[in-house]
């Protein structure tokens, strides 16, 4: 159908609203912020200031933001997939736990092997492990129609528990029942796997870059792959997938599974780059904060990565916010919940605006 | 003070919309329209989907406001802000699909959003006295404390209009009103029609249906892009005439069928038992042979089985009991993509919910069954130019119109999406085709060639020669489609067409196979029964029963309770 260069104007600007919407959550969620903080009677201009320096004002800023982006943009990679799928993955943490718990119990086995070796073996230990722990949601799903909804929660608890019991037991480290203070973490692993740190007094490790790489890989695999093409198919229309002969439950099972992959990949980064040790509270809700991150990006893995390091950056802008100006870091947590809640509305909103539109037909 | 309806209202002498002009982002879907309904006229609006009648009579009803022209009554112009403007001013309307509460019963779905006359208090009573009344005036047979849920289709409609008389509708607007109705629902309703209309109501008759509206009404107006491209009294009018300003070419309302040539089996169902969602039998022993070459027309209303008939013969759903042969194969528990590998393919009546992927894109739906088979797939990587190259022509064989292969589907139009599924269902060259509800809410041109390639594939047909194909160049997709076809001829396909609308059985099938109540009432030759017998069998009635072939006085034992 021709049209006329006015309504294709118009097309245009419809489209470039619908697209720059989801960008109004963040600061309305800020000023919403805003007035928490003025309540708490704190200039939220100043504690903005400082969480923004903080996060993205030097070099120790950028480069500490990154090491947070690096496991929520795995995760979010994860949780793209699953709902890309159709299936929603709220297992992240569980999954991120299984696979640092595989990768430290794996490196500390094997001491003597070559370092390169063994660090790559560490990694794939960490994703399988969260594949696994993924695997397990999916198979009942499958096989028992269980809602992934609550069987990924409750993997979270099993896989936390299984942490605790190790710490306090098993894998202990040796010294901290010498020295009798029985802090719950596990020895340092030897430098030989540490991941390598680009940057001279810096976190960064090249983890992150790995996770850039994979965020290219997911796209690939998702729209240029037949097993990402059933994936789709199965997430936005089970019934036609059907028809077409697609096994819909595998599909469900493996996006999954391959959610699990990533968040436990994560896992084995936060040990390898990281803390270089199995400790409590490894994961510091990277598990969830993946779940906005895929949200926020528009569960696009490409829109994962700023979004990843938007939140990176309001963690570590968040920490520096509660040193400095002394509000609780629980607010950045308010404000992450905020920005879901715009981004979740502004989809609706756009959908809406979209029926309108297609109302005349 | 003019003269006093039925429903004590007074009188409406004429709605007049005078050069209503409505645009929509891109399209305009009403052009300087004039239309005018008289008190005591049925006036049938008759268009295409998307040729606008729906938009006009929506700024009638109030739901929208046109840009620029006007809406008077009796000459006063008036401006309905929401429906219930238009209500107040005495306008009602009966949508397509019914605004009732199942649960209520039809006194308490009248009452519904009006102002009781005791205050907090219910007055069921009264509105029951009055809807008796109405009941009665109007020859609406209706039980007034029935709930909803209980009562054929027929009957809903029929509350559906007592709550627009109730509301004091002086001038009623029917929307595809025999869209769900069986033959006899659609004479009960003009009977209905026909006593509103003596009594001094307005009626505007919104259909597509031709042979319906030189049945029932005094005049047509004809909508086409948003335009009036005729309007003339229905007296002396003709199917083909009417067909031809809808569509503004000359349509093909009447197919040669050529006898059968080839009659080997190729699907059969036996004693067939399959549950329906609330674990019922929805198919309760039905059998059927399905010959090569024929097209088997499945005719019923409805909610007889259909849904699930066509689900459990493509896999999608479960057989209880019985057996399905495909080529002399049992496939009763086959998977989907096994009976497809057979031959098998279905154009289902959902076609959003199980033919298609609304934010795929064209090529991507077009590669639904075959996307991991090559050429579209090396190893697990799409070539898109395979997938490009075969969606480009199938898009053009089967004259799906689409701004690009990248399209989401959701943006097409109904009539598209569905060229783009049979086309796809087509393409795979099958043997049998399970075709349900091919043409539901696809329009005329649409439907049209949609028939004419289901016809197609039956031996021997010439319709090939469809005027769409002709009217366009002959590009290389264009000969191509016409030597596929060619060769589909020599493989006699087999045809099961399921379909709500016996027009569309009566004017394809080679024998009618009548379906109530999840079994086969009986199977009657193209030319053997007339419309009504046929009605009477999707009524439950047996076949030899129905034809007269045997006198019966026991008719009504036969009916549905």
């Amino acid at each position: 159908m021709p049209m006329s260069d006015e309504s294709r104007v118009k097309q245009l600007l419809d489209r470039s609203f619908d697209a720059l919407l989801p960008l109004l959550a963040v600061p309305l969620a800020f000023l919403i912020g805003a007035v928490i903080l003025m309540v708490m009677d704190v200039d939220p201009i100043a504690a903005y200031g400082v969480l923004i320096t903080g996060a993205f004002g030097d070099v120790s800023g950028i480069t500490q933001t990154l090491v947070r982006t690096t496991p929520l943009l795995l995760v979010g990679l994860g949780i793209v997939i699953a709902f890309r799928g159709g299936v929603l993955n709220i297992g992240g943490e569980g999954q991120l736990v299984m696979g640092a718990i595989a990768t430290t119990v794996l490196v500390l086995s094997l001491p003597t092997w070559p370092g390169w070796i063994l660090m790559i073996l560490a990694m794939l230990a960490g994703a399988a492990a969260g594949a696994f722990w993924g695997f397990i949601p999916g198979l009942l799903r499958a096989r028992l129609g269980v809602s992934e909804n609550l069987s990924t929660i409750m993997m979270n608890a099993i896989a936390a528990q299984f942490a605790n019991f190790l710490l306090a037991g098993p894998l202990m480290d040796p010294l901290q029942r010498e020295l009798g203070s029985f802090l719950p973490e596990s020895a340092r692993i030897p430098r030989s796997v540490w991941l390598y740190r680009p940057i001279p007094q810096s976190s960064l490790h090249i983890g992150f870059f790995i996770a850039l790489i994979f965020a290219i890989l997911v796209y690939i695999f998702l729209w240029r792959t037949s097993i990402g093409y059933r994936i789709r198919a199965v997430g936005l229309n089970p019934a036609a997938s059907r028809y077409a002969g697609i096994n819909v439950p595998y599909y469900e099972a493996l996006a999954l599974t391959l959610g699990g992959m990533f968040a436990g990949l994560a896992g084995s980064f936060e040990v390898l780059g990281v803390h270089h040790k199995l400790l409590e509270y490894l994961s510091s809700g990277y598990g969830f904060s993946g779940i906005v991150v895929a949200l926020f990006g528009k569960l696009h893995p490409l829109g994962a990565i700023p979004a990843s390091i938007l939140f990176g950056g309001l963690l570590v802008g968040g920490d520096k916010m509660q040193r400095v100006v002394q509000v609780p870091s629980a607010l950045i947590t308010t404000i992450s919940g905020l920005v879901v809640l715009f981004v979740v509305s502004s989809v609706i909103f756009t959908e809406r605006r979209a029926r309108r539109r297609k109302i005349h037909g | 003070m003019s003269k006093l309806l039925s429903n004590g209202q007074p009188q409406i002498g004429e709605v007049r919309a005078v050069g209503i002009v409505k645009r929509f982002p891109g399209v305009l879907a009403n052009d300087h329209v004039d239309f005018d309904v008289k008190a005591g006229e049925i006036h049938a609006l008759l268009g295409e989907n998307g040729a606008g009648k729906s938009t006009l009579m929506r700024q009638l009803y109030g739901l929208y406001q046109p840009d620029e022209g006007k809406i008077l009554i009796d000459g006063v112009e008036h401006r309905f802000h929401s429906p219930k403007d238009a209500i107040r001013a005495g306008i009602g309307m009966i949508h397509q699909h019914f605004m009732l509460v199942p649960e209520l019963t039809v006194v308490e779905n009248v009452a519904l959003g009006l102002k009781s006359s005791r205050g907090f208090v219910l007055d069921l009573d009264v509105v029951e006295k009055r809807v008796c009344a109405l009941a009665e005036q109007y020859g609406l047979k209706i039980d007034p404390k029935a709930s909803v849920w209980q009562l054929a289709v027929g009957e809903q409609q029929r509350v559906e209009i007592i709550k627009a008389l109730y509301r004091g509708a002086a001038v009623l607007i029917l929307d595809e009103p025999t869209a769900v109705l069986t033959p006899q629902e659609v004479d009960d309703l003009f009977v209905t029609l026909r006593q509103m209309a003596a009594e001094g109501h307005a009626l505007v008759f919104i259909s597509h249906k031709l042979h319906e509206v030189l049945a029932i009404s005094d005049r047509v107006t004809v909508l086409r892009d948003g335009r009036v491209v005729g309007k003339r009294p229905t007296q002396g009018a003709t199917k083909e005439e009417l067909a031809q300003m809808m569509v503004g070419r000359p349509v093909i309302l009447q197919y040669d069928m050529p006898p059968l040539q080839c009659g080997d089996t190729l699907l059969k169902i036996e004693d067939l038992f399959v549950q329906g969602d609330r674990g019922v039998d929805a198919v309760a022993g039905l059998s059927l042979e399905l010959h090569a070459g024929e097209i088997l027309g499945l005719a019923g209303v409805s909610g007889n089985g259909q849904r699930e008939l066509a689900q459990a013969l493509t896999g999608l759903r479960p057989v209880r009991k019985g057996r399905v042969l495909l080529h002399d194969k049992d496939v009763t528990n086959a998977s989907p993509s096994e009976r497809m590998a057979l031959g098998l393919s279905y154009i289902p009546e959902e076609r959003m919910k199980e033919g298609a992927i609304r934010d795929f894109s064209v090529a991507d739906n077009i590669i639904l069954q075959d996307h991991h088979k090559p050429p579209y797939v090396r190893s697990i990587f799409f070539d898109f130019k395979a997938i490009k190259n075969d969606a480009k022509r199938l898009v053009e064989a089967f004259n799906v119109k689409t701004p690009t292969l990248d399209t989401p589907i959701k943006n097409l139009s109904g009539g598209n999406i569905q060229k783009l599924i049979m086309g796809r269902e087509l393409w795979r060259r099958p043997s049998v085709l399970i075709a349900a509800q091919p043409t539901r809410g696809v329009d005329i041109g649409a439907s049209e060639y949609i028939h004419q390639q289901l016809l197609g594939q039956r031996n021997g047909a010439t319709t090939v020669e469809s005027s769409v194909v002709q009217r366009r160049t002959p590009t290389q997709a264009g000969m191509e489609m016409r030597e596929m076809l060619e060769g589909r001829r020599e493989q006699c396909l087999a045809t099961l067409l399921i379909s709500e609308d016996l027009d569309e059985i009566r004017a394809l099938s080679d024998r009618i196979a009548v379906i109530y109540e999840g079994k086969i009432v009986g199977i009657v030759d193209r030319n053997e029964a007339t419309v009504e017998q046929l009605g009477l069998m999707m009524a439950g009635v047996r076949k030899e029963e129905a034809l007269g072939l045997k006198k019966s006085g026991d008719h009504s034992e036969k009916e549905p309770s």
